[in-house]
C-alpha cells in the first residue's frame, strides 16, 4: 500500500472542456477498480442493496416528488371544491382528510426529504468526499422515509386517513373526538419522518465536519454547505419536540396516559407549545437549504465570487438560531399574556434582519455582472419575485394585533405559500435545473424550462394572492366550503383557475425531465461554469465521486484550476476498497482515512422491520415489544462483524 | 331571495315530499339573502368598532410599506441585474453599504414600527378600557355552534341563547370564551381580532361596536368535521332595544302550549334542547325558548324562515353534513303543527 499524500495532478483540465480526464488522470486500470469497489449492485435484488450517497440522494428527490405531486394533485382538488360557494364535489369528511394530508404531506414527505435529498446528494461532492460516513444509515433512513410515506398515502385510498388537521391540535386529535385510526396513522408517519430525518441529519453533520476535501477549511466551505450544516443541527434540536409531542399523543390514544387531557389536568397548550417549538424550525429547515440552493446558483451565473460570504454565513446561522425562538407567534390567539407575546412579536420580526442581509447580498453579487438568464437563474429570480413578498407578509403577521385578524384566515395560507413555494419549491425547482446535467449527464430544456417557471410564477401569484384579500375578507382556512354572499365566491374562483395554471407549469417540467433523460444534449462536466467541487466530477458522477480525492486550495476551487490549468489532488488511497479522506474540523487538514462499507441488504430489512413495528403500533400496543426485538435481530446482521478494514 | 320566497309557502299541500325536495336545493344558495348590499358583513376591511379600526389602519399602512420595500428591493435588482448588466461590479465599499442599508437599516426601522405599532394597538384593542365592562357573556363553542350565556352582575346567567349576540352599541363588553369539547375560535372581524375558546381555560375578549348593524362571525379554529359551517350572528343596538331583547331571552317561552309541542315532546327533541317553560330541558343542543326571534338557524347558515325550519328538520345533514342533529320526518301534520309552534316562539 502506497502512503497517502497529496500530489499535483498532471492532466490540464483546460485541454479538455467536455471531461476533466478521469480516467487519464490515474490510467485506465486503476479507474476501473476504483470504479468496480465503488460500484452499486445492480437488478432488482440489487437495488435493494445500495448504499451509495448519490443513489440514495437520488432516490430522495425522485420519492420526494412523487409525493409533491401526489400532494399537488389533493391541493387541486381543494381548489376545485371552493371554486364555488357551496359546492358539493367533496364531502367534509374528504375535505378534512385531503386537507389534512395535503399539509402533512407537502411539510414531511415532500419539503424536508427533498431538501435532505439534495443535502445528500450535493453537499458529498461538494465537500470532495467520496461517500457520506455512514452509508448504511443514509439508506436505512431512505426506506423508513419510503414505506411511511406510501403507507400514509395508502390510507388516504383507503378513506381512513387522518382529518385533524396538519398541526393535530388536542382536543380534537384525542381519541374522544377523533375515533378510528387517522390520528394514529398521523403519529406513526411523523415517528417515521422523525427517524429518516434524524439519520439524515447526523449523517449530513458527521460528513460535512469530517470527510471535507483536505484544504477545505470550514471558511471555504460552499455557503450551500453550510446551509446544509445549519439544517442538519436545526432537525437535531427540532425533531425531538415534535418526536415527544406525537409519543405522548400516541400513549394517550394508545394506552391512556393522560398527556391532553383536560379532565385529568392534561394540556391542550402543551400539545400547541411541543408542536410549534419544532413547527415553526421546520419551515427554517425548508428555507436554510434553500438560500444554500439560491446562492449556488447566484454565484455561478453572475460568474463571479460571492459577495459578503461571512454575512452569509452569519445570516443563515442567525436565522437558524432565531427561528428557535418564535414559535409562540402561532398561538396569539391563544390568550397568553401580552407582555409574553410582545417578546415573541419582537423576535419574529428579528428574522428580517438576516433575511434582509441574504437579499442584499445577492443584490450586490449581481449587480452589474455578466450574469446568464439561464433557466437555473430564472426560478431565482422568481424566487425573489415571491419570497420578498412572502416575507413582507412574514413581518405583518408578527404583530400581535393585526395577527389576531389574519390568523387561521386565508391571509395566512396565502403567506405560508409564499414563503414556502417561493423560498423553497422555487429553489427546488431550480436546483433541478442546475443540478440535472450533473446528476444525469443530460441537459435539460431550456425552452421548456422558461415556459415551466414563467407558467408557474403566474400560475401561483394568481392562485394565491387574491387569498390574502380572502383572508381580509373573514374567510377562515380549513373550511370545506363557504356560505354564498359573503362575497368571497370571485376571488375563489379566480384562485382555482390560478391553480391549474401553475399545475400545468409543473407538469411542463415534469414532461421536461422525462423527455431530456432520453433525449437530452448530453451534458459535459461543468456545464454551467460552477466554481464548486460537484462540478469536478463527471457527469453523471464517477461510481467514486473522485477518482482522486481533490485538495482545496480557496472557495472557488473550479475557477482556480482553470485559471492554474492543474490541480492538486490526494493520491494513494486504496483501490480495493472505499476509502475516503478524514480532515480535522476546522482546516480539514489531513487526518486520517476512513473505510466505508459496501452495499448490503440490512438496512433494508432492519427499515422492514421497524416499519412492521411502528405500523403495527396503530392496531396493538403489542407491536412495540415485537417490533423492537426485530429490529434489534436485524441490526445484529447489520452490525455483525465483517473486518472491511482488513487487508484482502 | 329566490329562496325565501321559495321557502315561505311551507308544508301545507300534499306533495310534501316533492316539497322537501325542493327544499334541499335550498342548502346550495341559503344566504341569498345575505347577497344584495350586505357584503363586508364579515370582513376585517369594513370596521364597526374602534379596535377593528385601529387593526385596520395599521394592515393599511404595512401594505403600503411593504409595496414600498417591495418595489425597492425588485427595483435595485432589476436595475443592478438587469439595466447595468455586465458594467462593473460595486466597490467593496457601495456594496458594504447597500447590504448594510437594506439589509439591517430598513429591517431594523420596520422591527421598531412593527413593535411599536404592535405594543400600542395591541394593548388598546385587548384591554378593558375605561368606558366601562358592566356586561359580560359566556360564549361556549359546541361542536358545532355557539352557546350564549348573558350574566349579570353577580356572575349569574340571565338568558341563555345561541349563535345570535346581541350588543348594546357603544358600550364595551366581555366575552368570555369558554369550551367543554375541543377548541374553537371565535372571530367576528367587523369588531374585533379572534380569540380561542380552549377547554379548561377561560380567555377574554372585548367586543365594542361603535354602530348598529348586523354582522356575521364564524369559528377561526379547525373544530372537526362541521367546522366550516360554525358562524355566528353579531347584532349591535341601542341599549333600550339590547335591553327589552334580554328581558324577552331571559323570560320563559311565550308560545302557549300547542300540538306542537306535544310533537316535538315526542319526537324527542326536548332531549336535546331546552324550551324553558315545558317539560323541554335537554342541554346537548341550542336553547330553542326564544328560536324565532334569532335570524339565522344551523349557526348562521340558513335564514330563520318556516321552509328552512322544515327542511333543518327533515333533512339536517344535507343543509350541514356531520351535524351532531339527526333528521326527523314526522307526518306531514305534526311537522306543520311543530313548525307553527317553533315559529310562535318569540
Amino acid at each position: 500500500m502506497t502512503a497517502v499524500g497529496i500530489e499535483t495532478s498532471g492532466h490540464d483540465p483546460a485541454l479538455e472542456p467536455s471531461s476533466y480526464g478521469h480516467e487519464a488522470a490515474v490510467g485506465r486500470e486503476a479507474f476501473e477498480r476504483i470504479e468496480r469497489t465503488w460500484r452499486s449492485p445492480a437488478g432488482f435484488v440489487g437495488w435493494f442493496t445500495q448504499v451509495n450517497h448519490s443513489a440514495i440522494g437520488l432516490r430522495f428527490i425522485v420519492t420526494a416528488f412523487v409525493f409533491f405531486i401526489l400532494s399537488g394533485l389533493l391541493g387541486l382538488a381543494m381548489r376545485l371544491q371552493l371554486a364555488m360557494p357551496l359546492n358539493e364535489m367533496l364531502s367534509p369528511e374528504a375535505y378534512n382528510q385531503i386537507m389534512t394530508v395535503h399539509g402533512t404531506a407537502m411539510m414531511f414527505l415532500f419539503a424536508i426529504p427533498a431538501m435532505e435529498g439534495v443535502a445528500i446528494y450535493v453537499a458529498p461532492l461538494m465537500v470532495g468526499a467520496r461517500d457520506m460516513a455512514f452509508p448504511r444509515l443514509n439508506a436505512f433512513g431512505y426506506y423508513v422515509y419510503l414505506i411511511g410515506g406510501s403507507a400514509f398515502f395508502l390510507s388516504l385510498a383507503l378513506g381512513m386517513a387522518p382529518d385533524a388537521g396538519w398541526f393535530n391540535y388536542v382536543p380534537l386529535a384525542n381519541k374522544t373526538f377523533s375515533e378510528g385510526y387517522g390520528v394514529d396513522i398521523w403519529t406513526t408517519m411523523i415517528t417515521f419522518i422523525e427517524l429518516s430525518a434524524l439519520t439524515a441529519a447526523v449523517e449530513l453533520i458527521v460528513t460535512i465536519m469530517k470527510l471535507r476535501a483536505p484544504g477545505m477549511s470550514l471558511d471555504r466551505m460552499p455557503i450551500f454547505v453550510w446551509a446544509v450544516l445549519v439544517m442538519s443541527f436545526m432537525i437535531l434540536f427540532a425533531m425531538p419536540s415534535v418526536m415527544v409531542a406525537s409519543a405522548f399523543l400516541m400513549m394517550d390514544r394508545l394506552v391512556d396516559t393522560q398527556f391532553f387531557i383536560v379532565e385529568n389536568g392534561g394540556s391542550p397548550l402543551l400539545w400547541q407549545h411541543l408542536f410549534w417549538f419544532f413547527g415553526h424550525p421546520e419551515v427554517y429547515i425548508i428555507l436554510v437549504p434553500a438560500l444554500g440552493i439560491v446562492t449556488s446558483i447566484v454565484v455561478t451565473f453572475s460568474g463571479r465570487p460571492l459577495f459578503g460570504y461571512t454575512a452569509l454565513v452569519l445570516a443563515i446561522t442567525g436565522i437558524g438560531m432565531v427561528s428557535f425562538g418564535l414559535w409562540v407567534h402561532h398561538m396569539y390567539t391563544t390568550g397568553l399574556p401580552f407582555m409574553g407575546r410582545s417578546f415573541f412579536m419582537a423576535a419574529s420580526s428579528m428574522i428580517a434582519i438576516p433575511s434582509g442581509v441574504q437579499v442584499y447580498c445577492w443584490i450586490a453579487t449581481l449587480w452589474g455582472g455578466k450574469v446568464r438568464f439561464a433557466t437555473p437563474m430564472l426560478w431565482v429570480l422568481a424566487f425573489f419575485g415571491v419570497f420578498i413578498a412572502g416575507g413582507l407578509t412574514g413581518v405583518m403577521v408578527a404583530s400581535v394585533p393585526f395577527d389576531r385578524q389574519v390568523h387561521d384566515s386565508y391571509f395566512v395560507v396565502a403567506h405560508f405559500h409564499y414563503v414556502l413555494m417561493g423560498g423553497a419549491v422555487f429553489p427546488l425547482m431550480g436546483a433541478i435545473y442546475y443540478w440535472f446535467p450533473k446528476a444525469t449527464g443530460r441537459m435539460l430544456s431550456e425552452r421548456l424550462g422558461i415556459g415551466s417557471c414563467l407558467t408557474v410564477f403566474v400560475g401561483f401569484n394568481i392562485t394565491f394572492f387574491p387569498m390574502h384579500i380572502l383572508g381580509l375578507q373573514g374567510m377562515p382556512r380549513r373550511v370545506y366550503t363557504y356560505v354564498d354572499g359573503l362575497g368571497w365566491g370571485n376571488m375563489n374562483l379566480l384562485a382555482t383557475f390560478g391553480a391549474f395554471l401553475l399545475a400545468l407549469g409543473f407538469a411542463l417540467t415534469l414532461f421536461n425531465v422525462v423527455r431530456s433523460l432520453r433525449h437530452g444534449a448530453v451534458a459535459p462536466d461543468n456545464p454551467w461554469g460552477g466554481s464548486t467541487l460537484e462540478w469536478a466530477t463527471a457527469s453523471p458522477p464517477l461510481n467514486c465521486n473522485f477518482i482522486q480525492q481533490p485538495v482545496v486550495e480557496s472557495r472557488r476551487p473550479m475557477w482556480d484550476w482553470r485559471e492554474a490549468g492543474s490541480r492538486t489532488v490526494v493520491a494513494g488511497l486504496s483501490e480495493d476498497r472505499r476509502e475516503t479522506m478524514v480532515t480535522t474540523l476546522l482546516d480539514a487538514r489531513p487526518q486520517s482515512v476512513m473505510v466505508l462499507p459496501g452495499p448490503t441488504p440490512w438496512p433494508f430489512v432492519s427499515a422492514v422491520a421497524a416499519s412492521f413495528g411502528f405500523i403495527g403500533l396503530i392496531f396493538s400496543p403489542w407491536f412495540f415489544p415485537i417490533g423492537f426485538f426485530a429490529v434489534f435481530a436485524t441490526m445484529v446482521f447489520w452490525f455483525w462483524p465483517r473486518h472491511p478494514w482488513r487487508k484482502k | 331571495m329566490r329562496s325565501e320566497g321559495k321557502a315561505k309557502r311551507g308544508f301545507g299541500s300534499p306533495q310534501e315530499r316533492v316539497r322537501l325536495r325542493l327544499l334541499r336545493l335550498l342548502s346550495s344558495a341559503p344566504f341569498a339573502f345575505l347577497l344584495s348590499g350586505c357584503q363586508g358583513i364579515q370582513s376585517a376591511l369594513d370596521p364597526a368598532s374602534r379596535d377593528a379600526r385601529l387593526v385596520a389602519e395599521l394592515s393599511w399602512w404595512m401594505f403600503t410599506s411593504a409595496v414600498f420595500i417591495y418595489i425597492v428591493t425588485i427595483g435595485l435588482l432589476a436595475v443592478g441585474a438587469g439595466l447595468f448588466r455586465g458594467r462593473k461590479r460595486l466597490s467593496f465599499r457601495s456594496s458594504t453599504t447597500l447590504v448594510i442599508l437594506g439589509g439591517v437599516c430598513a429591517p431594523i426601522i420596520a422591527i421598531i414600527a412593527i413593535g411599536v405599532s404592535g405594543v400600542a394597538i395591541g394593548d388598546e384593542t385587548e384591554g378593558a378600557r375605561e368606558a366601562g365592562t358592566a356586561l359580560t357573556i359566556e360564549v361556549v363553542g359546541k361542536q358545532w355552534w355557539w352557546e350564549l350565556r348573558y350574566l349579570d352582575e353577580a356572575g349569574e346567567v340571565i338568558a341563555v341563547t345561541a349563535n345570535e349576540l346581541h350588543l348594546p352599541v357603544g358600550e364595551r363588553a366581555r366575552l368570555e370564551l369558554l369550551s367543554d369539547n375541543v377548541i374553537h375560535s371565535f372571530w367576528a372581524p367587523n369588531l374585533q381580532g379572534k380569540t380561542d375558546a380552549i377547554p379548561g381555560r377561560r380567555n377574554v375578549l372585548f367586543a365594542e361596536p361603535a354602530v348598529e348593524g348586523v354582522w356575521r362571525g364564524q369559528c377561526a379554529e379547525f373544530c372537526g368535521k362541521q367546522h366550516t359551517l360554525m358562524g355566528f350572528m353579531v347584532v349591535a343596538e341601542p341599549r333600550d332595544e339590547f335591553n327589552a331583547w334580554l328581558e324577552r331571552q331571559a323570560s320563559d317561552a311565550l308560545a302557549p302550549p300547542a300540538p306542537g309541542l306535544d310533537v316535538f315532546l315526542d319526537l324527542g327533541c326536548g332531549g336535546c334542547h331546552t324550551i324553558r317553560g315545558t317539560p323541554a330541558d335537554g342541554q346537548k343542543g341550542p336553547d330553542l325558548t326564544h328560536l324565532a326571534s334569532r335570524r339565522t338557524i344551523a349557526a348562521a347558515t340558513l335564514p330563520n324562515s318556516r321552509g328552512n325550519l322544515g327542511g333543518w328538520i327533515t333533512d339536517t345533514h344535507e343543509v350541514k353534513p356531520g351535524a351532531l342533529m339527526p333528521s326527523f320526518i314526522p307526518e306531514p301534520q305534526d311537522l306543520h303543527d311543530l313548525l307553527d309552534y317553533l315559529e310562535a316562539l318569540h
